[in-house]
Formats: C-alpha cells, structure tokens, sequence
C-alpha cells in the first residue's frame, strides 16, 4: 500500500504543505494502522481490566446502600413498635389505676357505711336505755310525790287542828293525782 | 498544535493554521510509512496511557466511598452505560465496552489535543472515517444477522401513508448510506475548525511588535478570543464525543429494532 501511493504521497505533502494535511492520503495508512492499534489497546484494556472493575465497584456500592436503606427501614420499624408497646403499657397502666381507685372508694364506701349502721345502732341502744332509765326515774318520783303529798297533806291538816284520817288523806291524794 | 517547521524568518505576520494537523515522522525518516512512528503514533500512545491512568489506576481502589479519580471513572462508565441502556434498550448493553472504548478514545483524544502543541488526532477525517465505516458496518452486518431480510423495514416506514413510503424509502436509503460521511466528518470538522481558528488569531497576537498602533487594539482582543475559543472548545471537545457515542447507539437501536 505504502509504495502504491509512494509517488502520489511525494506530491501530496507538496500540497499539503500549503492545503489541508488532512486531505493527504499518503500519511493515511500510517494513522488507520496506529488507530486501530490503539482502539484494539484500549477495548482489551476497558473490557478486560477497567470496565469489570468499575461495575463491581458500583454494583458493591448499590449493594451497600440497599441493604443499609433496608437495615434503617427494620429500624424504623422496630421503633414504631417499641413505641406502641410503651403506649399500650401506659394506657394499661391508666386502666389499672382507674380500676384500682374505683376498687378502693367502694371498698371504703362499704366501710363507712358498716361503721355508720353500727354507731346508729349503738345509739339507739343507748337512747332507749336512757328512755328506760328516764321512766324509772319518772315512776320513782311518782311515788315520791305521793308520798311527799300525802305528809304534806297530813300535816297541812293537823296545822289546821284537824286530825288527819290517814286512810281519808290517801284517797284524796290518789284522787287528785289521777285528775 | 505542531511546532512550527517554517525556518523563513518573515517579517510580517505568519498564517499557517493548518500546519498543527501535519503527521511527521519522529525519529527522522523522509518517508511516512504505514507503519513509521509518528506524531500519530505519539498522541494515540498519549490517549492509552491517559485511559489507563484514569480507568484502570484511577479506579484501582474500588472504595466504597470513591476518591476523586474513582469518581471520574465511575462517572464515565455511568454515563455510557446509561445512555447505551436507554437508547438501544436491554439487550443493547452487551455493546457497552465497544461503545465505551470509542467514547474514550474519542473524548481523551479531544482533550489531549487542546494542550499546546498537541497534536489531535481525532482532527483527521482518516482516523474518524475509519470509526464510522467501523460502525456502518458493524451496524449493517448485524442487523441483517439479528433480523434477516426484515432488517430491511427500517427503510419500510409503515406509519406513514401508504404512497408516501416508496419515496420515504428513498429518501431513508439515502439518508442510511451518507451516515457514516456525517458522522465522521462532523468529529472531524469540528476538531479541526476550533483547532484552526485558535491558530489564525494566535498568529494575530503579535501584532503589537510589528505595528504599536494597530497592536495595541488587536493584540489583546485576539488574546480574549483565543481564550474564548478555547473555553468553546473545551465544550466542543466533550459534546463530540458524547454525539458521537450516541449515534452509534442510535444506529446500533436501528440494528436491533428495525421496525418502528
């Protein structure tokens, strides 16, 4: 090829110096030779060497990113749980304390109100034993004044010179008590 | 941009835009054979051993945490990947690393031509041609392995009217053989056009040592457009790369799903 266009290269830098290098055919066969040389270079080089190592690289990273992207999802997720635990345990907490004071004040209730029945009864007990007491002391005096008016009546009479009929005096007295 | 080899000490201004895209031999020979070392050779070795340094080295750790090399790396593969499993689908991912080592060729070999007096040797329609005729018919041979004759409906565009799709067909013929032109010849042109017009207000720069007056004026304003063409290029250098990574993969989607 090279001594084919040998003479028309000659001629064709002549040219060259004054037009276009790139129209010069004679330096073509020499740069497509070195072209495809260097693009058989570099596709072994990418396709051997860099370009698996670069995919890896990218896919290992978009591994790692996934999984701690997945990992911080379960995390979240466990959080939310804990949280629900903590409110239902709150919640639980409220109801019991609720249950507990309602427990509690009818318990109490039921106290007082054991306590209330037995000091009514005490009371009545002792207020009709103050009743029963206050009659005896009534009927006593009863008689007391019967008797007291029976003396009196005696020796009012005998103050008035009369001789007082014991048995007279008696009757009178009850009379008059009755009446 | 290649040193310049005119010995003739002029006293005006010196055009030669055209010279950085001349491939000279290194270590002296007259001749460029096939297979001389050249300044080719040079910038190509260059863009290997700057794919290694990034890809391979760059990448080494495989931290999951990537340094800053790691990153770049990564990013690079993200970017391809992704392009080349949303535009050709699926079953298209297993280009990936032809697609990817274009992508890298094309881009480091960009960039490295914008350092001063590099030489770019995606500027040169023998070394995009071959890229795209590579991509024509790896494209062509495997849509017909893929699909058989029924890779021929591509040209078949059964959702228009029905008279229509001769003449669209026609036109889809065409259109399918001047791709690899284009698409070589737009990484090519734009390469060498940015490359180009950095040099011719390069060669404006020193005006001011010949003429103060007019120097004053012209020297900086070409110093402001050299840096803005080069941030343009910058762009350029990328942004080719990337169309030309995605056309393949347009056509490639073509390949694998020919019908609409």
């Amino acid at each position: 090829m090279a001594n084919q266009t040998e003479d028309v290269g000659q001629a064709a830098v002549e040219t060259a110096k004054v037009g276009m290098p790139q129209l010069d055919f004679s330096t073509f066969s020499n740069q497509i030779f070195w072209l495809v040389v260097t693009l058989f270079v570099i596709y072994f080089i990418l396709s051997r060497i860099a370009l698996p190592r670069i995919g890896e690289a990218l896919a290992d990273r978009a591994g790692t990113i996934s999984n701690d992207l997945a990992e911080a999802e379960e995390l979240k997720q466990r959080a939310l749980e804990a949280e629900k635990a903590y409110e239902k345990a709150l919640a639980d907490a409220r109801a019991e304390a609720q249950s507990i004071n309602v427990a509690m004040r009818a318990e109490i209730q039921a106290q007082l109100d054991v306590e209330l029945a037995k000091a009514d009864a005490q009371i009545s007990a002792r207020t009709a034993e103050a009743a029963v007491a206050l009659a005896k002391i009534r009927s006593t005096a009863m008689v007391s004044v019967k008797d007291v008016a029976k003396a009196t009546a005696k020796e009012i009479v005998a103050v008035m010179g009369g001789k007082a009929d014991a048995k007279t005096v008696t009757s009178a007295v009850n009379l008059r008590m009755k009446g | 941009m290649a040193t310049e080899t005119h010995g003739e000490a002029e006293a005006g201004l010196v055009f030669h835009p055209m010279d950085q895209f001349q491939v000279t031999s290194l270590f002296g020979a007259d001749k460029v054979e096939w297979f001389t070392i050249t300044n080719v050779t040079l910038w190509m070795g260059l863009t290997v051993l700057a794919i290694v340094f990034l890809m391979v080295f760059g990448a080494r750790g495989r931290a999951l945490i990537p340094t800053r090399s790691q990153s770049i790396a990564e990013l690079a593969y993200g970017f391809i990947y992704k392009m080349v499993e949303d535009v050709t689908g699926k079953d298209g991912v297993v280009f990936f690393p032809y697609i990817m080592t274009l992508f890298m060729f094309i881009v480091v070999a960009n960039f490295l031509g914008l350092l001063p007096m590099a030489f770019t040797t995606t500027s040169h329609i023998a070394v995009t041609a071959v890229m795209a005729m590579a991509v024509f018919l790896a494209v062509t041979i495997l849509g017909f392995v893929k699909n058989g004759f029924g890779f021929l409906s591509v040209f078949w565009i059964s959702s228009a009217p029905l008279i229509l799709r001769p003449i669209l067909a026609l036109i889809e013929v065409i259109s399918y053989f001047v791709r690899p032109v284009s698409h070589s010849i737009r990484l090519a042109g734009n390469m060498m056009a940015g490359h180009a017009v950095i040099k011719v207000f390069a060669a404006f720069a020193p005006l001011v040592l010949i003429s103060t007056g007019i120097g004053l004026v012209v020297t900086p304003l070409s110093i402001l457009a050299i840096t803005a063409i080069y941030a343009l290029e910058v762009l350029v250098a990328f942004i080719q790369a990337y169309v030309f990574a995605i056309l393949t993969c347009v056509y490639l989607r073509d390949a694998l799903h020919p019908h609409h």
